[in-house]
């Protein structure tokens, strides 16, 4: 069983933690200008990091979206953290 | 290429078999290629093979990291299937399984496959309905696939569990008699064998570093073995492939994932169907030497290690036991992962993508092996011609901007 550090709740076994998406794609507005392509760029397509990878995970028990860095060939936690605060 | 048969076998029993050719040559890369395919597993090799063979051209590489059919190919659970709901995805699962019928004889090189048949059981009135659904939509799509009742899926399968107090009563399911499994290592040496025959260059330990290209059109590839020329690249690397396009700057629709599967200790026959069960997700069927190979469901840690994880392993095994109880006197032999690329829509990847010359074939998720002759034709096809082949067209990446997805896991509730 690997385990993964939630910020909050801290290192919680994987069953409770879920995948959301690879970090650092920003939803493209404002909707009226937004073509087919980028929209399904922003929905469907990403790196799939092999090696390090930074992603937004969901600790499903406690209902926090964190990141998480990580490396996807060795299964190696960096570092967890919570996210920024949107901007205004 | 020397021709395997009972009477050869009988010849070289007087050299003491000592006289057997290597299957394949072990190229080493030339300078310049009419086309470059990345990834020899299966997918790869018969990318080579149906471009010498359909097509007439001879002057290609298969380039592999490892070596051949060391990925997935040698990884997977072998089972073969034609049983989707969309009419694209019967077209293209089924080229693959009429492909693979008259394979061994083709290649002139035993793949072993075997149609011992498929159920697709339920165990509740709803996965019944769903059942029907399916099976109408493939006698409609004009394969075949059948309601089976509950009395005589017990029939087919005796040692499933039928006691009063089973967790997964088995009412019933799909059944394609023409599904089966076939020998996975078979296929991938097979189709290299007769690509090398017809002069196709199988390249092991060949990385590709980089992809060049030159005024939107693909010039070559950086490898540990040096520069090679070509105006065409077939990428065919499942979890692979990702890196590999974004060296010219195209990102994919896929997710990586760790998918296990499992052997038993040999047994005497005592399964001679394949069958899973969707109220486990476990799957399972008897290899020729007696061992169960079984596997359920993906991993849920996105990874590119080829190893699976401990929840997963749990479960796909209780989901065993509850539809075997049998199966628990057994002990496991071996268990081992690989790196699958997953797709929103769980359909594969076909087409061209990025600069001028370029073509993948990916995105077969978790069943990967049952479609290789129909990826390698359709690979093959878009390499030779630089279009579509009507098969593969509704497969282009274009279906995710055009919202016009292909959705298996909705569909035929198969997800990967």
């Amino acid at each position: 069983m690997q385990h993964f550090p939630c910020p909050f709740c801290g290192v919680r076994d994987e069953t409770e933690f879920h995948f959301v998406v690879e970090a650092g794609k920003p939803r493209p507005e404002p909707a009226k200008d937004v073509s087919d392509d980028q929209w399904a760029t922003y929905l469907h397509l990403g790196k799939a990091h092999r090696g390090k990878a930074k992603e937004i995970w969901l600790h499903q028990t406690c209902g926090l979206y964190f990141l998480m860095n990580r490396n996807t060939v060795t299964r190696e936690i960096i570092s967890s953290e919570y996210l920024p605060e949107a901007e205004e | 290429m020397q021709e395997y048969s009972a009477l050869s076998l009988f010849k070289n029993a007087f050299t003491s078999h000592k006289k057997w050719q290597p299957a394949w040559r072990k190229a080493t890369p030339k300078k310049v290629y009419d086309a470059i395919i990345i990834g020899g597993g299966g997918h790869g090799l018969a990318t080579g093979y149906y471009l010498a063979k359909n097509h007439g051209i001879k002057n290609v590489a298969v380039l592999e990291r490892g070596w051949i059919g060391g990925g997935n190919t040698g990884r997977n659970t072998t089972v073969i299937r034609s049983n989707y709901f969309y009419p694209e995805s019967v077209a293209l699962y089924d080229l693959a399984l009429r492909l693979y019928e008259g394979l061994s004889k083709e290649l002139n090189y035993n793949v072993m496959l075997s149609q011992r048949g498929m159920l697709i059981g339920a165990h509740t009135p709803m996965q019944m309905e769903i059942c029907q659904r399916i099976a109408n939509a493939m006698q409609l799509n004009g394969v075949d696939g059948e309601l089976m009742g509950a009395e005589e899926a017990r029939e087919r399968v005796p040692l499933y569990n039928s006691n009063e107090d089973a967790r997964y009563e088995l009412m019933g399911g799909i059944w394609q008699g023409r599904a089966g499994v076939a020998r996975h290592d078979a296929v991938a040496w097979g189709y290299a064998r007769a690509a090398s025959d017809m002069g196709v260059d199988i390249v092991e330990g060949c990385e590709v570093y980089d992809i060049i290209m030159k005024n939107g059109r693909i010039t070559g590839v950086e490898t540990n073995l040096g520069s090679i020329q070509t105006e065409n690249i077939g990428i065919a690397a499942a979890g692979a492939t990702p890196s590999l396009t974004q060296m010219v700057g195209v990102d994919l629709p896929i997710h990586t994932y760790a998918l296990q599967a499992f052997v038993s200790e040999p047994v005497k026959p005592c399964l001679d169907t394949v069958i899973l069960a969707l109220g486990t997700g476990t799957y399972v069927s008897q290899s020729d030497k007696g061992e169960l190979v079984f596997g359920g469901g993906l991993d849920r840690v996105p990874t590119h290690g080829q190893k699976g994880n401990l929840p997963v392993q749990e479960e796909v095994i209780s989901g065993l036991l509850e539809m075997f109880p049998a199966f628990g006197q057994l002990k496991l032999l071996r268990q081992w992962g690989g790196v699958v690329d997953v797709v929103p829509d769980s359909s594969p990847v076909i087409g061209p993508v990025g600069p001028d010359g370029l073509f993948i074939n990916c995105g077969w998720g978790t069943g990967g092996f049952k479609a290789i002759p129909a990826g390698g034709w359709l690979l093959a096809h878009l390499l030779a011609t630089g279009e579509h082949h009507e098969i593969s067209r509704p497969f282009d990446l274009c279906r995710f901007a055009e919202g016009r997805l292909i959705d298996e896991a909705a569909g035929s509730g198969i997800a990967h």
